[in-house]
């Protein structure tokens, strides 16, 4: 920054280039009445998710902070902070989770902290259990968003850096928390999977780490606790005393110094917090050419775009009605604002063509408009060649879905848009998707919805998403309802339910970001998404189970 | 001088010495087209004397005694390298009129004066005597053989008291003692004795009349073998510590020209009196009181302040003194040597003024200086005419016609540079700054300038003493006087404030920065260039704890956050109850050493050095053991600590524990005298051991009363930093 401002003000070591053919335009007006109309709109939407933001990282308030601190432990960002090497940056996912899902509770961050970050030099997937909130206990939301952390974590070949102080699950959920197939033991069976595919997990026990929770340090393939503040047991001393009879005090019962010297449940015993976070990134420090993947360096230089991201708040605005061209949007998020094009005139409600972001490549599908049969055929075309040169493909939505109408079903729009859907969820390269706007019906499909698992999945916060628009649906139930009447409140339900924070809430994304970040958090994106196994040495991505040298992780002995 | 008649300079000479005087002498001969041999210790192989010489050559171990004073390898190196004459510097042997007479039975020159010279002056009965014969004034004293203590005290009653005993073949402040009372003579005589016969192998003292408000002023003289004999001029070296010279001036501040004249006259007379060659120094106590003075000794070689004169005259004295070795007459007759302008010389010292000026030792971590403009003495030119004058009669008085335009000028003499170690086995001078400026003022206005932008790490040095010695109100006004440290103590040594809230903010903003991945030309992934930045709703904040130098005083915490504008950053200062808060501050490393930043908006440039703690001493409450960073700015050398974790100082705590009795070497030094054998009970605050390190000798006392468990040391032993020497069992435990 500080040489591009001395270049600047110099004004004669601009980079020299010939005007290049790709150079997106600028043709907004920034000055105008309506540009600025949908800027403020923005801004304000922006500052209301920074505030709730900014209340969710305070987790369980300065009350249980102020309790955790008097017993000598450090807050669950400030681990996070130490943890991370300094001076880099660290990607927090779904940090508005469980926002006014609970009734009667607010559960910040749904009591748990993900992110990927650097620690020693390597990108690494942080799971942090939220002490302050609930005391670290698992809701539904919390299993969700620890399971989605592992998901994102085993895609991009992460390690798994599990920062732990939790009673386990939270009793009275038990029922949406420990039965089903994505609930409370599939975290275990994560980890076991991930660490025979040879991806690292290492746990730090902080604090209690009770009954399910014990399993995290016990199924890690190296493991840290703190001296007379960890507790690792799978029954506390109450239920042991109801179970045995017998009476024992925790330290006694689960603490570092017992696990450490005695029943080799633990690896590395810590003086406190601090000493924990020392060894634990030492032990990602030495993880060598074991540690999996390997970020790749960007093919070209990165550049930033030729036109500021503020603009993108004028552009966008928060009205879906209000139309606006996604070049623009484009031009603001990739290197030098270029974009070679690809079939630019044949269905134009759909922009397709290649680009770079922070000096990776990737392939851009991106809404001008509602999709049409030749829409959907020129992004099945531009998907196929993407998947065939290995390309990752960013979705970027603005979609209220397919035509409707006779015209549009004679034409087989059902069976183009089948196309789209396939090429999808079938291309072979990862996938991000940001949706910018709205995200509607069968078009959330074509786009690279939840459900076509993308790598990552962000919104803006003005973005929607939903089967149909909240006016159309409310109208839609209107007519084919037997009592009209029922329906007089859906409307607003609809529309509640299909804005950004109810999404992010209940993870169907994995954040909200603001615009202007947009081009950072793809980049990062995309540097992930182009990680490869270090030297060569490929594996296959699914466990063997055979019996062959890497059939299993690694066994705590 | 016409060159027909000119003899021709040596070929190649040998220089006995080391450190900044050897790289001096070398500069010269290479101007000269002289070649250089150098000779060095074991220790000195990649000393920048070695580098800069011709030819080297290793002469034995680190001590002195087994090496730089070795006279027959340096004669050996002579043969070997076919040097013709030999260079000795200052110290060492400069002044050993056995080494002037072996080189001399070898055939090689001794730049330097006839032995016979060496030995009138190296003794200061004797030279006494040869002044007052030559009617140059002396101090009234004993100087006699008769060493019994009681005649001795008598001989001082009869002088009266205040008296000093002075060791005969003392020099540099060593075997001197102040006596300001009849009871206390005793004691201060067995004291001189004893260290003169440790440093010089003879306890013959003098005892001489204690001048209250004395100034030291000598009187720069060269003689060539031909009979000629000039002054050039004198300097002032009043100002020192532990009786060791630290700021000199040349002329002398206040002097009226007849008393110059007078002075000069008189170091003339006393050159004449020993036949002297070559370069010397003719000292005299001046009473500031009285106007009168007294001579003292005269040194018999090239002084460490000779710089001084070189810049006031625009002379080379070594140039000079390879003229007069080669048997040339002097270059200029007296009435043609100018004296121009005003200079200073300092000399920046491993040592810790506030420790009472103890010497330090350790590797120059960093090291930066101001830019020299000189590397000679600017050229001075006399108007023509001037130089013609016959010598005989001339009066004493400086050819001031200049005709050049002066600019103010800094020269650096230099014997080390980064990475150096500083030893314990030679003198703890690090360089000499030497200014020259039109008047006096000037001159400590390039002075104080050029102090503030010399920088050292790794060493405790005498730069920041230095540099309110010549911003003091006394010392600028030329009211200097050999106790002049003692009497303006607590305007040198003001109490040491607090660290700002800027620099605090500084340092912190440093450690935040300072993990910045390294930029390659290769691109970068973001991970690596997003700098700090957060997404999704974390915050970048880090909280950075700092310290005094001083392992008792309060930890200061900086919160640093990122600010919106990217590479700024909000800090919050929280030191003692007070707060402060600097908002948006732009912030960079420019080298990992130099930091540039805006606090309300004052932008600067710091020099931030980070000196890491030893890596095999485990952390413990000491700052020592912890990691500091040295903070240059406007001048002040800040030094804060960046606190060891407490896992660390739990984790140190357990191997100092084990080890606790133990009496460990705070330095590289010498043993001296082992006081204690194992079994022996001792009480706290028992000697125990004296070391000796850079001269000084300290004792080291028992910590606690016990019994004696283990010695780890003998008399004679050099002892590294850290060792065990003693370990004593607590009888309280």
């Amino acid at each position: 920054t500080l040489l591009k401002t001395v270049q600047a003000v110099s004004g004669r070591s601009q980079r020299r280039r010939a005007y290049h053919a790709s150079v997106l335009p600028s043709l907004v007006s920034p000055g105008s009445p309506e540009f600025q109309a949908k800027s403020q709109a923005m801004d304000a939407l922006v500052a209301d998710v920074q505030d709730k933001m900014g209340q969710a990282r305070l987790g369980g308030g300065p009350k249980a902070a102020e309790r955790m601190r008097s017993k000598g432990k450090k807050l669950p960002r400030e681990r996070l902070g130490l943890l991370l090497d300094p001076q880099t940056p660290f990607l927090e996912l779904s940090s508005l989770a469980a926002h006014d899902v609970y009734p009667g509770q607010s559960i910040p961050g749904a009591g748990i902290i993900t992110g990927i970050g650097r620690i020693a030099g390597r990108e690494c997937m942080v799971v942090v259990n939220d002490a302050t909130v609930k005391g670290g206990s698992y809701y539904p939301l919390t299993v969700k968003k620890h399971l989605r952390a592992q998901e994102i974590a085993r895609e991009n070949g992460l390690p798994c850096v599990y920062v732990v102080e939790s009673g386990g699950a939270a009793l009275p959920h038990q029922a949406n928390v420990f039965p089903d197939k994505e609930h409370f033991g599939r975290i275990f069976y994560n980890m076991a999977q991930m660490s025979a595919l040879g991806i690292p997990q290492v746990a730090m026990v902080h604090g209690i780490s009770v009954a399910g929770g014990a399993y995290v340090p016990a199924m890690a393939d190296e493991n840290i606790i703190v001296r007379e503040q960890g507790r690792i047991f799978l029954a506390g001393p109450p239920l042991v005393k109801a179970a045995t009879g017998e009476e024992v005090d925790e330290e006694t019962l689960g603490g570092g110094l017992m696990h450490s010297s005695e029943s080799g449940v633990t690896d590395h015993l810590a003086r406190d917090d601090e000493h924990a976070i020392a060894i634990a990134r030492g032990v990602i420090g030495d993880l060598g050419t074991a540690g999996g993947y390997v970020t790749p360096r960007p093919v070209v230089r990165p550049e930033e775009p030729l036109y500021p991201a503020s603009e993108l708040h004028g552009i966008v605005g928060t009205d879906l009605r209000q139309a606006f061209d996604m070049r623009d949007v484009i031009a603001r998020v990739v290197d030098g604002s270029r974009f070679r094009e690809f079939k630019k005139e044949y269905g134009p409600t759909m922009i397709t063509g290649f680009a770079h972001v922070h000096g990776y490549e990737v392939g851009i599908v991106a809404n001008n408009g509602i999709l049409f049969s030749p829409s959907a055929l020129k992004a099945t075309h531009f998907i196929q060649l993407c998947s065939q040169r290995q390309i990752p493909l960013l979705f970027l939505v603005n979609v209220t879905g397919y035509m409707v109408g006779s015209k549009a079903e004679r034409g087989g729009i059902a069976k183009d848009g089948a196309k789209m859907v396939r090429a999808v969820a079938c291309a072979d390269v990862p996938k991000l998707t940001v949706i910018v706007g709205g995200s509607f019906g069968a078009g959330n499909y074509g786009m690279a919805g939840r459900a076509y698992s993308p790598r990552f999945l962000w919104m803006w916060p003005n973005a929607k998403v939903s089967v149909m628009g909240s006016g159309q649906l409310s109208q839609v139930m209107t007519t084919v309802s037997k009592d009209p009447g029922q329906h007089a409140s859906l409307k607003d339900e609809i529309e509640s339910q299909s804005t950004a924070l109810y999404s992010t809430a209940r993870l169907w994304d994995d954040g909200i970001i603001k615009p202007t970040d947009t081009r950072d958090v793809v980049g990062l994106g995309l540097a992930l998404a182009g990680r490869g196994r270090a030297g060569g040495r490929e594996r296959s991505r699914s466990t063997t189970w055979d019996g062959s040298n890497h059939g299993f992780g690694v066994f705590r002995m | 001088l016409s060159s027909s008649s000119s003899k021709p300079h040596f070929d190649k000479i040998l220089i006995a010495n080391r450190g900044e005087i050897a790289c001096r002498v070398i500069r010269t001969a290479k101007k000269l087209g002289i070649k250089t041999v150098a000779v060095y210790s074991e220790v000195d192989a990649n000393s920048l004397h070695v580098q800069q010489a011709d030819e080297a050559y290793c002469i034995g171990p680190a001590p002195s005694s087994e090496s730089y004073l070795r006279m027959d390898k340096i004669i050996e190196v002579c043969h070997r390298s076919g040097a013709q004459a030999v260079h000795p510097g200052y110290g060492f042997l400069s002044e050993n009129a056995k080494f002037s007479e072996q080189l001399a039975e070898e055939g090689i020159v001794f730049i330097g004066p006839p032995s016979s010279a060496i030995v009138s002056m190296g003794s200061k009965s004797e030279s006494k005597n040869i002044m007052s014969a030559a009617g140059v004034p002396c101090v009234p004293g004993y100087h006699g053989t008769n060493q019994d203590p009681q005649y001795l005290f008598e001989e001082a009653q009869r002088i009266g008291f205040p008296v000093l005993i002075k060791a005969i073949h003392g020099g540099g402040g060593k075997g001197m003692r102040t006596v300001h009372a009849a009871e206390e003579f005793q004691e201060a005589l067995e004291s001189a004795k004893r260290e003169s016969l440790k440093s010089f192998g003879d306890d013959n003292v003098l005892v001489e009349k204690y001048i209250v408000r004395p100034r030291h002023v000598e009187v720069q003289v060269f003689a060539d073998t031909l009979g000629g004999v000039v002054s050039l001029w004198e300097r002032d070296c009043s100002v020192q510590r532990r009786n060791q010279k630290i700021i000199e001036e040349a002329p002398a501040p206040g002097l009226t020209s007849e008393l110059r004249a007078d002075l000069s006259a008189k170091a003339v007379a006393a050159a004449k009196a020993v036949n002297y060659v070559g370069a010397g120094t003719v000292e005299f106590i001046f009473d500031n009181d009285t106007q009168d003075f007294f001579f003292m000794e005269m040194n018999t070689r090239l002084q460490v302040e000779h710089p001084v004169t070189e810049m006031v005259t625009g002379l080379d004295l070594v140039e000079w003194q390879l003229e007069v070795a080669a048997g040339n007459p002097l270059p200029l007759s007296q009435s043609a040597i100018p004296l121009v302008g005003h200079a200073f010389e300092a000399r920046i010292y491993a040592e810790n003024p506030r420790n009472n000026f103890l010497p330090d030792s350790g590797p120059l971590l960093y090291l930066s200086t101001p830019t020299p403009t000189h590397v000679f003495a600017p050229t001075l030119l006399p108007l023509a005419g001037s130089s013609a004058s016959s010598d005989a009669s001339a009066p004493l008085v400086p050819s001031r016609s200049t005709s050049s335009v002066m600019a103010p000028s800094l020269r650096l003499e230099q014997g080390f540079t980064q990475g150096s170690q500083i030893g314990v086995f030679y003198d703890p001078m690090i360089a000499k700054l030497v200014v020259h400026g039109r008047d006096r003022k000037e001159a400590l206005r390039m002075l104080r300038r050029g102090l503030e932008e010399y920088k050292v790490v790794g060493v405790s040095t005498n730069v920041e003493f230095l540099r309110s010695l010549a911003g003091n109100d006394a010392f600028i006004a030329g009211d200097v006087e050999t106790g002049f440290i003692p009497k303006h103590f607590d305007e040198l040594f003001p109490p040491i404030s607090d660290p700002s809230p800027e620099i605090l903010a500084q340092a912190a903003l440093f450690v935040a920065l300072r993990e910045h991945s390294s930029q390659t030309s290769s691109p970068s992934s973001p991970w690596t260039t997003l700098h700090a930045r957060r997404f999704g709703g974390d915050e970048y904040e880090r909280i950075i704890t700092l310290q005094k130098d001083d392992s008792s005083a309060e930890p200061i915490t900086v919160h640093v956050k990122s600010a919106q504008q990217p590479g700024h950053f909000n800090v919050d200062v929280q030191s003692g109850a007070s707060r402060t808060s600097f908002t948006s501050v732009p912030a960079s490393l420019v080298s990992p050493t130099t930091f540039n930043s805006t606090l309300n908006s004052a932008s600067s440039e710091t020099t931030i050095v980070s000196q890491p703690p030893p890596p095999a001493v485990p952390a413990s409450l000491q700052t020592n053991t912890m990691e500091r960073l040295h903070i240059f700015s406007g001048g002040q050398k800040t030094t804060l600590v960046l606190p060891s974790p407490k896992w660390l100082l739990s984790l140190g705590g357990d191997v100092l524990n084990a080890a606790k009795g133990a009496l460990r070497a705070p330095m590289p030094s010498l043993v001296v005298e082992v006081r204690v054998k194992v079994g022996d009970k001792v009480e706290k605050g028992q000697p125990v051991v004296v070391l000796e390190s850079m001269k000084t000798e300290t004792v080291l006392r028992s910590d606690v009363s016990g019994i004696v468990k283990a010695v780890g040391c003998k008399n004679g032993e050099m002892v590294e930093e850290g060792r065990e020497l003693v370990d004593i069992e607590d009888n309280d435990s």
